[in-house]
């Protein structure tokens, strides 16, 4: 019994945990990409004790300025809802990611122990159901700031993101259709195995369309660019108007939540998941010190790759900077080789491993390509912001409706048809 | 617009190309990005630029300007103020007080111009002028000889 509550409770910890972490990380991905795509340099002044690592320093002062600032109310807002509204937004971003399964469900003396915080049969329309919660709060952020401006720019959303929601749910439909079930758990096991001999058995083979439609309603969803009218951080005026300090910072917060959950969602449910490609469960549990020695073995490579990349800045930095920035090369390479040697160590020694030890060391496997999947998405949702400009308000309506739907209904005909027809 | 153009799905890709090569060279390649990093690097400035003023001195060290106000009288932003007073050896005038209001001053080097005996330059190259108070920023005389 307390294995089963102390699992599920780390579970919803690591599942609310994750997209929270994600955020200071995506927040300083995006703007160092955005400064490297248009030849600046990006953010690299704060530091802690002299270390900068390339910005990442940043958020943490982000949040010290943010926090500090003046949080003002309009005098005739409603303050119940005008405090709920930023706060609504950012839970609903990280409910979706508990129902996505981290790794193969782990076996602990005939007790099976599934790697969600929730298991759910239902799952997919969990997730649909979720993430059109988060037009309500910018519905309610919109009206409860009794400004007209913030009042359209709700309205304008909740038009964006209901149309899309339907372009959503029916490029999920043909992935129900294809793996015959409605559980995230089923549907990312049932991606093991190859296809062709070849191709991973991932849903993005076999639903190429629905891929495409699903993440191009995905962009929609969690209001990024090319489909980010409801913010219109620069241009127009979105339904944030009126909020200012952590409140304001909670929307960005939960745009950066969402991005992550809608990232890991279609990693799930297009990518494998979880699925180590051309690799299943079995293979890797049985050939675990094998896998271990190649994880540790990658570790120490990469920290030795990033400590000859330190080596090229020190002469650069020490040019540059006079104070204890210019030791900041150095401190780095120390870590960096530190792990190597540990890690190095620890494949020397590293022949045999336990049942258990197996299983948790395949699950952490499983759960770095999960991770990997969403990150590579998460650049994608990056890389396209800094990359297309916005769309107009009726193009995006027609783009929804008059090629997305229809879309996505063809690709559900067609691939019932072909299902029928292997049946 | 020619067919893949309007199917826009084409020139996304295309688009996406340029903004990936921009990401990786700027990664690889980040010593040859233009920024400066500024107060730790700073440009090279042209030999002809007018930076915060001086004053110059003769041979024995004694002040060139002879308070003829030409530079006042020049200066369309009114910032230089010249009191001039009698020398000690009877010769010619000098001036007791020469402030210069550098938040009025407009740098466009006509003070340099006017000035008959090449008293007043603008060649010092020094550009970061910021103060904590207004006073501070109203050179006086002493200030623009010896600094």
């Amino acid at each position: 019994m307390w294995v089963d509550v102390t699992v599920v409770a780390a579970l919803a910890f690591a599942a609310a945990l994750a997209p929270l972490m994600s955020i200071p990380l995506l927040v300083w991905a995006e703007r160092k990409m955005s400064a490297f795509i248009q030849d600046r340099t990006g953010p690299n002044r704060a530091e802690i004790l002299g270390l900068r690592l390339g910005g990442l320093v940043h958020p943490f002062a982000d949040v010290v300025k943010l926090i500090t600032k003046e949080d003002l109310t309009p005098e005739r807002a409603d303050r119940f809802y005008y405090t709920l509204a930023p706060f609504l937004a950012l839970f609903v971003s990280l409910l979706a990611f508990a129902i996505l399964p981290l790794a193969d469900t782990l076996h602990f003396g005939g007790r099976a122990l599934p790697m969600r915080a929730l298991t759910l049969n239902a799952g997919i329309l969990y997730i649909l159901a979720v993430t059109g919660f988060h037009v309500y709060a910018v519905v309610i952020a919109g009206w409860a700031s009794h400004n007209g401006y913030a009042l359209l720019g709700g309205l304008r959303s909740a038009a964006q993101m209901v149309s899309y929601e339907l372009a959503l749910g029916l490029s999920l439909v043909g992935v129900v259709l294809v793996a015959g079930t409605l559980d995230p758990g089923e549907i990312v096991a049932g991606q093991s195995g190859v296809l062709f001999g070849f191709l991973p058995r991932w849903n993005v083979f076999l639903q190429p369309v629905g891929f495409v439609l699903f993440l191009i309603a995905l962009f929609a969803e969690t209001n990024r660019n090319p489909f980010d009218l409801p913010e219109g951080e620069s241009e127009i005026i979105g339904f944030h108007v009126e909020y200012s300090s952590m409140r304001f910072a909670s929307f960005f917060m939960a745009e950066y939540a969402s991005m992550f959950t809608g990232s890991a969602v279609a990693a799930s449910l297009f990518f494998g998941g979880w699925q180590v490609p051309w690799i299943g469960t079995e293979a890797l549990r049985a050939n675990a010190p094998l896998v271990a020695r190649v994880a540790f073995g990658a570790l120490a490579a990469f920290c030795i790759v990033a400590a000859l990349i330190a080596q090229g800045y020190k002469g650069r930095l020490a040019r540059l900077y006079r104070d204890r920035r210019s030791r900041e090369a150095t401190v780095l390479q120390m870590i960096f080789l530190f792990t190597a040697a540990v890690s190095l160590i620890l494949l020397a020694f590293l022949s045999t491993l336990p049942p258990w030890g197996a299983q948790v060391l395949i699950a952490l496997v499983q759960g770095a390509f999960l991770l990997g999947k969403t990150l590579a998405f998460t650049f994608l949702f990056i890389w396209v912001r800094w990359t297309l400009p916005r769309f107009r308000y009726d193009q995006l309506m027609g783009l929804g409706w008059k090629s997305l739907v229809p879309l996505a209904l063809l690709n559900l005909a067609v691939t019932g048809i072909v299902l029928l027809w292997f049946d | 617009m020619n067919a893949p153009e309007r199917w826009y799905l084409i020139e996304v890709l295309r688009g996406m190309g340029v903004s990936l090569r921009h990401l990786v060279r700027n990664i690889f390649h980040q010593d040859e990005m233009p920024t400066l990093q500024y107060p730790e690097e700073k440009r090279i400035l042209p030999e002809r630029f007018r930076g915060r003023h001086r004053l110059m001195k003769r041979e024995d060290g004694t002040p060139r300007c002879t308070a003829c106000f030409c530079c006042q009288t020049a200066c369309p932003a009114d910032c230089i103020s010249i009191e001039a007073g009698e020398r000690e050896d009877g010769g010619e005038k000098v001036a007791v007080r020469f402030d210069i209001n550098i938040l009025r001053c407009v740098f466009c080097g006509f003070c340099v111009e006017a000035c008959p005996c090449d008293a007043i330059r603008m060649d010092t190259g020094k550009y970061e002028l910021a103060d904590d108070r207004r006073e501070k920023l109203i050179y006086d005389i002493d200030f623009l000889l010896n600094r």
